[in-house]
């Protein structure tokens, strides 16, 4: 799967200021018997955003119009629990780019970046200062800024840097991904396979 | 320089090249793969015009969604059907092995890996599914992937990963009676949180863990994952060589003497250096139980829930959301507390091992009829296992009933599914909203306490009754 570049993502934010966010809560199981990638942003936060007989939920903060954007903003460690890459298909399906919090599980993270959607880890501190600014303000932009690593809040002035993996982040500057690149040393790896015999 | 950890010496006997400022380029030994996790990644080799490179090397299963009573039937929900299907097409189309539905090498993917002997030291094994630390409990290095990766692997037999941190935790000491490998996973989670090992592999070492069986060795891998650990694993010793030796796929003759020749290479040099080490004393542990919506919210079953002003401040509304889901209050003793379900199985606690446990605690009792129990086989073989072994006779006896192996209500994605608002006791991994069916409310325990609670039909320490 080729994905979408991502250079620099300037953006109203959708605050989601819970803890411990699980795969199970990004997209239920019973959502994953399909054998495509499309249709999962129907079901992102599925039993947070809709009741039992399919209505909205007024009180969750994807059915409230004062928010929205390609940023999804969400306390700490977010993504935990299943290995399910439907998470991360679900996130980008809906239309969010980016996820900002101050810690990913771990497998979220390679899931997100394979898909082209970029989890930027901030401090606890900036986190709470995103959260807030968007209290403020629901259309203030944040900007991420991939080649320089960094993140901020143009209008009121906060940055933060972040890290990125070199590779991960040649992938995404550049929309190419891992098969490609294992494709370009299928030689290496059959000369190493023999080897290791 | 310091001595190698058992990770860093299967790592390095993997790597096929470091790019540069990135990822390593590392190989797959073993490859696992069931029905929910890999149709997309069939497409993708699809729509490069590709096949999958080494399909010796991967084995199929379904198991997430299918029934756990009437197997020999076809699958009545449409889109279950549909990608269990799927999946025997794609492994066809591919000369990928699967033992698909009724065959007698069917199962969980994390417990069939390890009894057919397919799961082995020093390997490096991957699956779509963050339960593949399971078979870290072999001394591999095994660990979950997501779609993507698995495509990758398919089609290359290689995966693009950053090396983790390392980590060991230790467990000293003698447990208690009545404190099973679940109580000791449950409890490590509780002190350091779900998030207390994101970035590392765990290496779980002390004498405690050297005692235990390797079913229970599994538990505990299998939940590394819940602690946040890329992986978990622990050293082989006579115990893993005792278990893999004669099973079907277990190396033979001149080459089992030479497999075992390298296992014996394999743990931690006296001399290794672990980024961070951690040290709990078996003694502390008790009897575990969750009463909140993830696996770090665990406490002794004799404890009351914490008080929200024991929450780290800026933790407290997500406490409190979690309580209110639950229907708890804050310092509310959990024993005696109201039970609907009881959920004995999974890749966690669904062995032969646990099967035994659980039968030779209810053998001559009577369930409680307030409580719905679903015991299920982790696999084909633990079902027939159980029913040569008498377990099945005895659970009947006991009101129980033995059903089909597979996933079942783990994670509630066949007909397995918790009542909204109702309340499970289960030994499986996740306790997460929604995961056992929408509104369901699980505790996480042992299968003893699960036993004890199944008789009294409220929430029991299994201690008063042993
Ligand atoms: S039993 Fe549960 S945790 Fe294990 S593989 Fe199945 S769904 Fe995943």
């Amino acid at each position: 799967m080729p994905i979408d570049k991502f250079v620099t993502l300037e953006s109203p934010a959708v605050p989601l200021p819970i803890e411990n966010v699980d795969t199970d809560q990004i997209i239920p199981a019973r959502f994953l018997k399909a054998t495509t990638r499309e249709g999962f942003g129907d079901n992102l936060f599925c039993d947070w955003r809709y009741d039992k007989n399919g209505q909205p939920k007024a009180d969750f903060v994807l059915n409230d119009p004062t928010y929205n954007g390609q940023i999804l903003v969400a306390g700490k460690n977010f993504g935990s629990g299943s290995s399910r890459e439907h998470a991360a298909w679900a996130i980008g399906g809906y239309g969010f780019k980016a996820v900002v919090s101050s810690f990913f599980a771990d497998i979220f993270k390679n899931n997100a970046l394979n898909n082209g959607i970029l989890p930027v880890q901030i401090s606890d501190a900036f986190l709470a200062q995103l959260f807030e600014a968007i209290e403020k303000d629901p259309k203030v932009k944040i900007k991420i800024d991939l080649e320089n690593q960094s993140i901020s809040v143009p209008a009121t002035g906060i940055s933060e840097d972040f890290d990125i993996n070199p590779y991960k982040k040649k992938c995404l500057l550049n929309g190419y991904d891992d098969i490609d690149y294992l494709f370009s040393i299928k030689d290496e790896i059959a000369a190493w396979e023999k080897a290791a015999q | 320089m310091a001595g190698k950890t058992l990770f860093d010496k299967i790592w390095e006997k993997h790597v096929v090249n470091n790019v540069e400022g990135g990822p390593s380029v590392l190989y797959i030994d073993r490859h696992l793969i069931h029905e929910v996790t890999s149709p997309q990644a069939f497409a993708g080799l699809k729509a490069r015009g590709i096949k999958v490179a080494r399909p010796e090397k991967t084995v199929a299963t379904p198991d997430h969604n299918i029934p756990t009573m009437e197997q020999h039937l076809p699958i009545h929900d449409e889109l279950s059907r549909f990608q269990v299907n799927k999946l025997k097409e794609n492994c066809e189309a591919n000369g990928v092995t699967m033992y698909g539905l009724t065959h007698p090498y069917n199962g969980i993917v994390h417990v069939i890996g390890p009894e057919l002997g397919l799961t082995r030291p020093g390997m490096t094994i991957v699956c779509g599914d963050s339960h593949t630390s399971t078979h870290g409990a072999f001394g591999s290095i095994a660990f979950g992937i997501g779609t993507s990766e698995v495509e990758m692997v398919l089609a290359t037999q290689c995966l693009m990963q950053s090396r983790p941190k390392t980590m060991r935790i230790n467990v000293e000491g003698e447990l208690q009676k009545g404190v099973t490998s679940k109580d000791i996973v449950l409890y490590i989670i509780s002190q350091i949180s779900t998030g207390g090992a994101t970035g590392y592999f765990v290496e779980f070492a002390g004498s405690a863990i050297r005692k235990l069986s390797m079913e229970a060795r599994m538990t505990i891998c299998n939940m590394s994952i819940e602690m946040g650990a890329r992986g978990g694993m622990i050293a082989p010793d006579e115990t893993t060589i005792e278990y893999v030796k004669g099973r079907e796929f277990a190396p033979k003759g001149a080459e089992w003497d030479k497999a075992v020749a390298e296992w014996r290479q394999l743990p931690s040099d006296p001399d290794a250096v672990f980024d961070k080490e951690l040290t709990f004393k078996a003694e502390d542990i008790e009897p575990m139980i969750t009463y909140g919506t993830n696996p770090g919210m665990g406490i002794g079953i004799s404890a009351h829930i914490p008080k929200v002003e024991d929450i780290e401040k800026a933790s407290q509304n997500s406490f409190k959301k979690s309580l209110q889901y639950m229907g708890y209050q804050p310092d509310e003793p959990m024993i005696g507390k109201k039970v609907d379900y009881v959920f004995v199985g999974s890749c966690t606690n669904g062995r032969i091992e646990d099967l035994r446990a659980f039968a030779a605690f209810v053998k001559g009792k009577k369930k409680a009829d307030n409580v719905t129990a679903w015991v299920v086989p982790g696999s084909k073989q633990v079902e027939k296992q159980a029913i040569e072994e008498g377990l099945r006779d005895i659970l009947e006896e006991a009101g129980f009933y033995l059903r089909q192996p597979g996933c079942s209500a783990c994670l509630a994605m066949n007909d397995d599914k918790i009542p909204e608002g109702q309340y499970a006791v289960s030994t499986s991994n996740r306790n997460f909203e929604g995961r056992q069916g929408p509104g369901a409310r699980t505790m996480l325990a042992s299968p003893l306490t699960a036993a004890a609670t199944a008789i009294n039909g409220v929430i029991t320490d299994p201690r008063t009754m042993l």
